[in-house]
């Protein structure tokens, strides 16, 4: 796997580098390698290098998708109590 | 931890394992392999087999650049600091991994000789080893830079920054891999093509590479190989989900990419990362993965244009080849042919703490994960 | 101890001084090394003597001894030092077989060349750490290695108990259906330190819990309630911990992972470094195995000391010829939480 985590960019620097931050822990990391990361994003930090940028519309369609999916076999299994 | 904890949500995951066993087929088994080595770790760490019908077998493959790094890798880095005298800069994972003559990094950095404990370092990022390099202009400065398209691009810029620095004690030994080439080996491999009881139904494909390459380079699996492809993240619901996906591809007899990482990778990818990689890294012709022998044009190398900070030239030093173990399983289980128990080294001879084959090197590999994760389930059957 | 003659000699300067050769040769520069960083500092009875040994007076009770080579780097950290944690560790051995800790002996192995200022520092911790235990200093050594053959200081720490008889717990106790109890957030001392080494370069509040546990223990004791087995879950963490109990009390464990108190920096950072923090390194916490029945009031005596507020049952004891801990995830799956392979080292992938 390559180790790599979605962490908030609290303060921009020179030289592309960002401070992040993850729960209460911050770490200089570089940004050289994404286009226009703001302040606020998040970006997924991987060797102490930010890869890409997280969506975060995405992550909820994701997040509501995993919810509707489990509802929908709730429902089912509800309609259905003796099981299959 | 925002978008993390989010994606370990334990009432989802029992709607999700519901969801899965609603569409899950009673008359067919789904083999599903997960190339990278953090979809293993997730599916162990969280027990996700647990959750996870009897007919859905996940196949752990070879998605961890610890344990596809030849021994002869390991051996040329430990003989630039013995012979070469470089101080070299290695990143935790490889600092553990057999090499030849019962030595590793760790070894050779309390062994006698010239490696003394400043002569080999521990990095958490390939910036540390540039930096390294600045502060001790003295001594030759090495790099070990593995791993795959996920570690490559900070590589690529630190090999830029050092020539823009000119940089004359600073230099890479690389040995960064190529996701796309070992999964179409595995899936050339005459056992997967027969299909039937050996064969894979479909790939959870890398999270992480993929933030990198985007979906794009899996799409020949879909198209040659009739495989169905999920590109998912690494937590364990979105391991959860691309298994689901797959299930309904495989009933629905498609084979797609499909990307269920979507908040953070595109088809397309990180294209500044690409370019950069490109620009300082060509394909090798071929290169030899630990488990899965020598596959053609699936790794890179440093381009002529920045022959000055390749380690391989700059101290004319050459891959030797070193067998494994004889009866070490671990081609077959990286196709999923074998499981780790079948090995008859599994747990007796090999363990974590002396592994014999790649599968047992890193926390991720097939062999660790099922021997500190999931080792209990065998005994419960045999029990 | 008084052989330095104070007219002829100039006082060691604290400020500026550093550690040589001649501190360690066991000539007047040692003897006044002694006097002035160490007795002035860690100042008892016995210690004031200035013989070779000390003499010391002894409750009844069974004698229980342990001892502990304390290497850290950095020797400074948030929350401590190696002065205090030489104390503390010591203090924390002794006390969780059972027994009251009664004295320590300290001896110091120092590298030509370290500032004298840090090591008053050091000391001044050991004395403050030893002072609020109750535990006196009662003998030590100091050795000098030349330079580039120590890492600053090495302090090792012996220390001298005693247990009525009968009383002392051992990790060969724990029973089906006994329950285990943390005493509190895991990895934090470990983590500190972690985020302390040069190139990991994070900015955390992460403070080791080093501190000294008889106090915790002994109100514990107080409870009545039927402790099987204690153990400060130090190197290797809890995890370890609980797979040396495992083994030798031939029995398996299930863990809760959603009981774990884990503080949610130390959970970042050891995200961060793909670390679990079952297997990082505790200095103030105690793992206990307690008897199904008295679990809750163990728990309660734990939550009204200072150092147990956050104590936890983070598990149970069931039969298991294969010893095997195990735990539930938070998502509802099964894992085996094994014995930690060589050290932790931070991961990229
Ligand atoms: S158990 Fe060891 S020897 Fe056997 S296949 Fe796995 S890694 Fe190879």
């Amino acid at each position: 796997m390559c180790l790599a985590l979605p962490c908030r960019i609290v303060e921009l620097r020179p030289d592309d580098r960002a401070l992040v931050e993850l729960d209460g822990v911050g770490k200089e990391i570089s940004l050289a390698l994404v286009d226009d990361a703001a302040v606020g994003d998040y970006v997924i930090v991987h060797v102490g290098y930010a890869l890409s940028r997280l969506d975060p519309e995405e992550a909820a369609k994701t997040l509501a998708l995993f919810a509707e999916l489990g509802e929908a076999a709730r429902q089912e299994r509800d309609a259905d109590p003796a099981g299959r | 931890m925002r978008f993390i904890d989010e994606f370990r949500d334990g009432e989802l995951a029992s709607g999700l394992a519901a969801a899965i066993r609603r569409v899950v087929r009673r008359d067919r088994e789904y083999r599903f392999m997960e190339f990278c080595g953090g979809h293993t770790h997730t599916i162990s760490r969280y027990g996700l087999s647990d959750l996870l019908p009897h007919q859905v077998r996940m196949i752990h493959g070879p998605g961890c650049p610890v344990c596809v790094l030849p021994i002869g890798r390991i051996d040329m880095a430990i003989r630039l600091v013995r012979d070469a005298g470089v101080m070299l800069c290695s990143y935790g994972d490889p600092m553990r991994v057999p090499a030849s003559g019962g030595l590793s990094l760790l070894k050779a950095k309390a062994g006698p000789g010239r490696a003394s404990g400043s002569d080999i370092r521990m990095i958490y990022s390939a910036a540390d080893a540039l930096l390294v390099a600045r502060q001790n202009p003295q001594r030759q400065v090495v790099l070990l830079a593995i791993g795959f398209e996920t570690t490559t691009p900070p590589t690529a810029l630190v090999i830029k920054q050092a020539q823009a620095l000119g940089l004359g004690n600073f230099s890479v030994l690389c040995c960064h891999v190529l996701t796309p080439p070992a999964i179409a080996s595995i899936l050339d491999s005459p056992e997967v093509r027969q299909g039937g009881s050996v064969g894979i139904d479909g790939l959870v494909g890398p999270a992480h590479v993929s933030t990198i390459i985007g979906t794009q380079p899996y799409e020949f699996v879909a198209e040659q190989y009739r495989k169905p492809v999920v590109v998912a993240g690494f937590e364990p619901l979105d391991v959860m989900q691309a298994i689901l996906m797959l299930i309904e591809q495989v009933n629905a007899g498609r084979a797609l990419v499909e990307n269920q990482f979507s908040r953070a990778v595109t088809r397309e990818g990180n294209r500044k990362a690409q370019n950069l990689m490109a620009e300082v890294f060509e394909l090798r012709r071929s290169f030899a993965w630990r488990g899965l022998g020598d596959l053609p044009f699936s790794a890179l190398r440093i381009r002529r244009e920045f022959a000055e900070f390749d380690a391989e030239r700059r101290f004319a030093i050459r891959y030797e080849a070193v067998a494994d173990h004889p009866a070490c399983e671990c081609g077959a289980i990286l196709r999923g042919v074998k499981r780790p128990s079948q090995c008859r080294l599994f747990a007796s001879v090999c363990t974590p703490e002396n592994p014999v084959g790649s599968c047992m090197v890193s926390s991720e590999g097939a062999c660790a994960a099922h021997y500190s994760f999931g080792r209990f389930a065998d005994l419960e059957r045999v029990s | 101890m008084s052989r330095t003659h104070k007219a002829y000699v100039r006082p060691l300067d604290l400020r500026q001084g550093r550690i040589d050769m001649t501190h360690g040769s066991g000539g007047r520069a040692t003897a006044q090394l002694i006097e002035e960083l160490f007795v002035r500092r860690l100042g008892n009875a016995y210690l004031g003597q200035g013989n070779d040994a000390a003499v010391l007076p002894m409750p009844p009770g069974r004698l229980v001894m342990s001892t502990d080579a304390h290497v850290v780097s950095p020797l400074f950290f948030p929350g401590g030092d190696i002065g205090c944690l030489a104390v503390h560790g010591t203090i924390n051995d002794l006390a969780v077989v059972g027994a009251t800790p009664l004295y320590l002996a300290a001896s110091f192995v120092l590298e030509e060349g370290f500032p004298l200022s840090d090591l008053a520092r050091i000391v001044e911790s050991m004395a403050a750490a030893a002072s609020a235990a109750g535990v006196p200093v009662v003998t030590g050594d100091t050795k000098v290695v030349e330079k580039g053959s120590g890492d600053g200081v090495y302090i090792t720490t012996t220390g001298v108990g005693v247990v009525t008889e009968g009383d002392e717990w051992s990790g060969d106790r724990a029973r089906p259906a006994d329950r285990i109890i943390v005493s509190g957030s895991i990895g934090e001392h470990g983590m500190a330190i972690m985020a302390q080494r040069e190139n990991l370069g994070f900015a955390a509040a992460i403070a080791s819990d080093t501190a000294a546990l008889h106090g915790l223990i002994a109100a514990m004791r107080a409870s009545g309630a039927a402790i099987r087995v204690l153990r400060d879950p130090t190197r290797g963490g809890v995890a370890t911990t609980l797979n040396e109990i495992a083994c030798q009390s031939g029995v398996g464990m299930m863990l809760q992972e959603s009981a774990l108190p884990v503080r949610p920096e130390v959970a970042a950072a050891c995200e961060f470094l793909g670390l679990d923090p079952l297997y990082v390194a505790n200095e103030g916490k105690v793992v206990a195995i307690v008897a199904p029945e008295d679990a809750e009031r163990l728990l309660a005596a734990m939550r009204a000391h200072p150092l147990g507020r956050q104590a936890a049952v983070i598990g149970s004891v069931h039969q298991d010829a294969h010893s095997f801990v195990q735990m539930t995830t938070a998502f509802g799956g099964r894992r085996i939480v094994d014995w930690l392979t060589g050290e932790q080292l931070p991961r990229i992938c």
